[in-house]
């Protein structure tokens, strides 16, 4: 009898059941053809760059007799004025400029939920005195001050493997980065400390730093999704930018940026240096902006597809 | 409205001094501070080094240092002088300056000038072919690298498209003028071509988005069906009564750009040799120049203070919704 009644039932109750939330999402995303594809994209990236060491070559090791090679079945990319093959360096320049990316994000996402989470949950003095800091941060010349950042760390005494550290690069960007993320997060935690499921929360007892992180945090997960994907896109255009103009990542370790540098010199004679490690740096941001276009509309339950 | 004035400048004050403090103390703490070459260098001897020690100032207390330093900076513009050239910074600056302007005036001016069609039209008829065409353009416009933009329009238009009339190439690499032709306006504007194009790229990806989602807000407010339902004719129901107001935002937008804006003259500058202010801090900064440097952060920083106080301003006179006290 029982086992009679359950089949019916749990077919009905398959179909009644709402769709999850990470679900809803994930199927929303995916119909962003453009973002989709992109998510793919960028997996082949990682995929591909993770994968240097299958290349053969070595991405430091210099070669004069072979130098401006033109690219060809050898050398896919070409080779430098030291003879190096472009391919390899620029695969391991990506995990170079990848990394960057990921932890210059992670950093400045993190401390600006923190500021913006503080300024928005607490409100009143805390609120005014770190929005006025933000606010100075905001109109400093970033550029310029990182340039000046790194000269001048380049300075310190000790070893220069400690000077020349890409942890350096790191961080003075997300020490000028945190800024976007802060001023969102901020605006979210003004919005939704004023909920009810907040409220009933309190309530119930829950601390401040629960309320914050267990209760607000993860219902502001969209936006903040959506920010990092900003700040990673700027992450990745500055630390290349930086290092083009050869105050990022020191050779001979490899980066997108600083392959392009050595293009700055010799674009006249070998152009396809300028040109690969550049549309490595513009797929990679190009990809990471249109996933986080796709995030914006697969978390936003008003926008509708008009096509 | 001129007492929200004052209280803007008085705010912007401890803004600035607070970057300023900053500012110096970041490059007097640091080891490589304004003796750093003379202290490497084996003919000056200790005595020496004690000399320009006390010249300089640099053995008092570092507050002492600062106020000294901010007061010259101010009230008598002595921004102090470079290292590498020993000219006043403050000449330096003024001579780069113009150059900058010129540049990046004109790009602005291009940019709003191709922006705003674009970002109407798109608005108008969202999601039509042309809308959906410049969406997926404004994605690479905003992805593209500029200094990387700056080196493929060298690649293509001084390597390898020529120009028919001469056998030279169809756009100079580089410099604001030929050599022997300083002040012709036509070897100038000649020289921007490929610059202008580098640095609008972007903006103009930008601000069309930034614009098409300011005028469909716009479209939908209530204003804009009583000016459809009057029956004025489509076209000014758009012009003058839609872009007008979807308009105000782009100015703050604009005036909060401002730093990105001038990091970009550091690429743009250096990539095609223009004599503006970036590739001078681009210059200084590979010299260790520190005046330089910081004079020119310095200054930087108060163009965008003021730019954004200018911006706050013009809003007002815009939008007359808009009231300050």
């Amino acid at each position: 009898m029982t086992e009679k009644l359950s089949a019916p039932e749990t077919l009905l109750s398959a179909s009644l059941q709402p769709e999850s939330l990470s679900a809803l999402i994930w199927r929303r995303f995916r119909r962003h053809r453009f973002a989709f594809s992109s998510a793919v994209v960028l997996l082949a990236m990682v995929i591909l760059v993770i994968a240097a060491p299958l290349s053969g070559y070595s991405a430091t090791e210099q070669n004069p007799k072979n130098d401006f090679a033109k690219p060809s079945s050898e050398h896919w990319f070409g080779t430098d004025e030291l003879g190096r093959d472009i391919f390899t360096r620029i695969l391991y320049g990506g995990q170079v400029s990848l990394a960057v990316g990921i932890f210059s994000t992670i950093f400045s996402l993190s401390l600006g939920i923190i500021v913006g989470a503080l300024s928005g949950y607490y409100g009143g003095w805390i609120d005014n005195i770190l929005m006025r800091i933000t606010d100075t941060f905001l109109i400093v010349p970033v550029v310029f001050v990182l340039i000046l950042f790194s000269a001048l760390l380049r300075e310190l005494p000790g070893s220069t493997e400690y000077r020349n550290s890409v942890w350096i690069v790191i961080i003075a960007i997300s020490a000028f980065a945190w800024m976007w993320p802060a001023r969102i997060a901020r605006g979210l935690f003004l919005v939704l400390r004023e909920k009810e499921f907040v409220s009933a929360s309190r309530a119930l007892g829950a601390s401040d730093s629960r309320l914050i992180f267990l209760r607000i945090l993860p219902n502001s997960l969209g936006p903040l999704l959506v920010s990092a994907t900003l700040q990673m896109a700027y992450a990745i255009i500055t630390e290349s930018g930086l290092s083009y103009l050869g105050f990022g990542v020191q050779p001979p370790t490899p980066s997108w940026g600083n392959i392009l540098e050595s293009a700055q010199v010799h674009v006249y004679r070998a152009p396809w240096l300028a040109i690969f490690p550049g549309l490595m740096i513009f797929i990679t941001v190009m990809a990471i902006n249109f996933i986080g276009d796709g995030l914006r509309d697969a978390f936003d339950p008003y926008v509708v597809h008009e096509k | 409205m001129t007492t929200y004035i004052i209280r803007r400048i008085l705010q912007a004050i401890p803004i600035m001094l607070m970057l300023s403090v900053f500012l110096f103390g970041v490059v007097r703490l640091m080891p490589g501070g304004p003796l750093a070459q003379a202290e490497r260098n084996p003919n000056v001897t200790p005595e020496q080094l004690a000399a320009m020690r006390v010249r300089l100032g640099l053995d008092q207390p570092l507050p002492v240092q600062y106020v000294k330093w901010i007061k010259a900076f101010i009230l008598e513009g002595d921004w102090g002088y470079s290292i590498k050239f020993r000219r006043p910074v403050a000449d330096m600056i003024s001579e780069r300056l113009p150059a900058t302007l010129l540049l990046f005036g004109v790009g602005f001016l291009i940019t709003l000038l191709i922006a705003i069609p674009i970002g109407v039209y798109s608005a108008i008829k969202p999601y039509s072919f042309f809308d959906n065409f410049i969406t997926t353009l404004s994605f690479a416009g905003q992805s593209v690298p500029v200094y990387w933009l700056g080196l493929l329009l060298i690649v293509i238009f001084y390597l390898v498209i020529q120009n028919p009339f001469s056998s030279g190439p169809l756009f100079p690499a580089g410099g604001m003028y030929t050599i022997g032709k300083e002040g012709d306006i036509f070897d100038l504007i000649w020289h921007l071509v490929l610059p202008i194009i580098a640095v609008t790229a972007s903006w103009i990806a930008w601000y069309s988005r930034f614009l098409r989602s300011s005028m469909r807000d716009v479209l939908n407010e209530d204003y804009m069906r009583t000016a459809r339902a009057k029956g004025l004719p489509i076209r000014m129901v758009h012009f003058r009564h839609g872009l007008r107001n979807a308009l105000l935002p782009l100015v703050t937008m604009m005036a909060l750009d401002l730093p990105a804006v001038f990091g970009g003259a550091v690429f743009i500058e250096t990539i095609f040799a223009w004599p503006g202010m970036g590739r001078l801090f681009w210059d200084a900064a590979r010299g260790r120049d520190y005046p330089v440097l910081l004079a020119v952060v310095m200054i930087e920083a108060a163009l965008i203070l003021f730019f954004n106080l200018l911006a706050d301003i013009l809003y007002g006179f815009l939008d007359p919704r808009i009231r300050y006290d």
